[in-house]
């Protein structure tokens, strides 16, 4: 159906080179800055390549600030344990809401959703006198507490359209054959939901650790408990910033998310937006 | 469930008429909506967050379909594509502002590097040291920031349209621009009315780009009501005074979204009578 001219080709691959560019661009500028020299960094006009480049800074970031590595393990570890938290909500709260009716089941999903809009900063000043009363300042739990809340209603969201697209027949013989609600959903339902559970869950995971910086600059001053998004900030200093040290921790940081991604980004593109629109 | 979403939004409505700080708190009335209504950079910080909304959103929708409209090219690479415009939605946002914050150096980071060889410029250029470049600029990483989820959306979308529609139209002589105007646009337009909706709120709340890039600054340039509430209520331990602003936010985003609704309805309307 309708070839394209080699001119409209030509058009076309230039227009997604610039949309690539767009994109890209702060990445590739953020890898170039940290193979360069910190004095190098300051050199006018600017070089785009030079002879001096090395990987020296993914060296010295860790010798820069000692802790690096524990802010990594405390992304990482903050982020799965939201998840976990997140999806034991999630995979029953789903589940009502694909399979059963009751009353007030659409007023109360759309409050879920209205969580989505009240977001973070607005509910932080109750949540941190909440936890500044319990004690939990300064502590891993101030952080994935709330993350793990306002990833609930998108996690419900998502799922529950790809449990609807689960044959109900299935439940019904598990039901007729005696098996209590636990059971089924534990033995008929979550298997068959996997690749669902897969995309929450991923989702989950990525929203988690993008959403640590505002807990954590809020919730927590332990420098033991940061995550990486805040405490990468230390290469900040109050006269200057090693920026090409900046620069290779950011990209260290990224590479968990980044890998995750890659493995399961077929499931995971897929299933955001199949279940975004039919559901 | 509701302990952490619903209550915290009671509290705030009850801290909203206190004078809360790190001491004790007491009942104060309206206090606080008469201060903040009688503050005078108030109304400017409305209007900002309004625009900076607005602006955002409109170039991320545009953006995000044409970028939509890339990736659903029959072009060769198109799957790798389709994964390379993620990353500025993967990756944690803090990170992705700390590219930007050196992209905008003016001296060192490359907007400035090429402008300046280009000649466009011809000194150094700190792109968030002013007032209004540096509004302009953290719009520019928001919408970096929303841009890949809108175009997968859409993209998605697009590639839900029945293939016969194209096809009868092609049968017919209907030229390339005017299926897209005539039977893609029409087709995905349920879509981009709901990402505009949800965009529109994320971009209202959005924290993490402007406080990174400025902290609101300079002199309150970039200050929008998440960030002016966050300030107040956080910065500064006054949670009542805070509290208010934040229900001010609520607000504004409610009517918002309503007077949306509504639009959209009245719309929808009209075409049906047609």
């Amino acid at each position: 159906m309708g070839k394209y001219t080699l001119f409209q080709k030509a058009g076309l691959y230039l227009a997604v080179l610039i949309f690539m560019t767009f994109i890209l661009l702060p990445f590739l500028e953020m890898f170039m800055a940290s193979l360069r020299p910190l004095e190098h960094l300051f050199r006018s006009p600017y070089q785009f390549w030079s002879n001096d480049m090395s990987f020296q800074a993914y060296l010295d970031i860790w010798d820069t600030v000692p802790m690096l590595g524990r802010y990594i393990f405390n992304s990482v570890f903050l982020a799965s344990v939201t998840t976990l938290l997140c999806l034991s909500f999630v995979i029953p709260a789903a589940y009502a809401y694909a399979r059963f009716h009751f009353k007030g089941k659409s007023v109360s999903l759309g409050l879920f959703l209205g969580v989505n809009m009240f977001a973070g900063a607005v509910l932080l000043i109750p949540l941190y006198k909440l936890l500044r009363s319990m004690g939990l300042l300064n502590t891993y739990a101030a952080m994935f507490v709330p993350g793990a809340a306002f990833l609930v209603p998108t996690g419900i969201w998502l799922l529950k359209s790809y449990l609807e697209k689960i044959p109900i027949e299935l439940e019904e013989s598990a039901w007729i054959d005696g098996a209590s609600r636990i059971y089924i959903l534990r033995k008929v339902v979550i298997p068959l939901a996997v690749p669902g559970l897969i995309v929450v869950g991923v989702a989950t995971f990525i929203g988690a650790y993008a959403q640590q910086f505002l807990f954590a600059i809020t919730f927590n001053q332990k420098r033991e408990f940061m995550p990486l998004p805040a405490g990468i900030f230390e290469f900040v200093g109050y006269q200057s910033v090693i920026w090409n040290q900046l620069m290779a921790a950011s990209i260290v940081g990224i590479i968990p998310v980044l890998l995750i991604f890659l493995f399961l980004q077929r499931y995971l593109v897929e299933g955001l937006t199949k279940g975004a629109i039919k559901g | 469930m509701f302990l952490i979403v619903g209550w915290p939004l009671l509290e705030t409505i009850r801290l909203s008429f206190t004078n809360a700080g790190l001491g004790g708190e007491q009942y104060i009335g309206w206090d606080n909506y008469e201060k903040l209504l009688n503050n005078r950079k108030y109304p400017g910080i409305v209007g900002r967050t309004f625009y900076w909304m607005f602006l955002s959103v409109l170039l991320k929708m545009i953006i995000g379909t044409i970028g939509a409209l890339l990736l659903n090219a029959k072009i060769r690479g198109k799957a790798a594509f389709r994964v390379m415009v993620m990353p500025p939605w993967i990756v944690p946002m803090a990170i992705g502002c700390i590219g930007w914050l050196w992209l905008y150096n003016g001296h060192f980071g490359i907007l400035a590097g090429v402008l300046m060889r280009l000649g466009i410029i011809d000194g150094p250029f700190e792109f968030l040291a002013y007032k209004s470049s540096a509004f302009y600029s953290a719009v520019v990483t928001d919408v970096w920031i929303g841009t890949p989820m809108i175009s997968i959306f859409i993209l998605a979308a697009m590639q839900s349209v029945p293939d016969d529609l194209y096809e009868a139209a092609y049968v017919d002589g209907a030229s390339r621009w005017y299926r897209f105007r005539r039977i893609t646009i029409p087709q995905i337009m349920p879509v981009i009315v709901t990402m505009s909706l949800l965009s529109a709120i994320w971009t209202f709340n959005s924290f993490e780009v402007i406080w990174i890039l400025t902290e609101g600054g300079p002199l309150g340039a970039t200050t929008t009501m998440i960030i002016d509430t966050y300030k107040m209520a956080i910065a500064n331990y006054k949670f009542g005074y805070g509290a208010t602003r934040a229900l001010m936010v609520v607000l504004s985003l409610a009517v918002f979204s309503l007077l949306y609704l509504i639009l959209l309805n009245k719309i929808n309307e009209r075409y049906k009578t047609k």
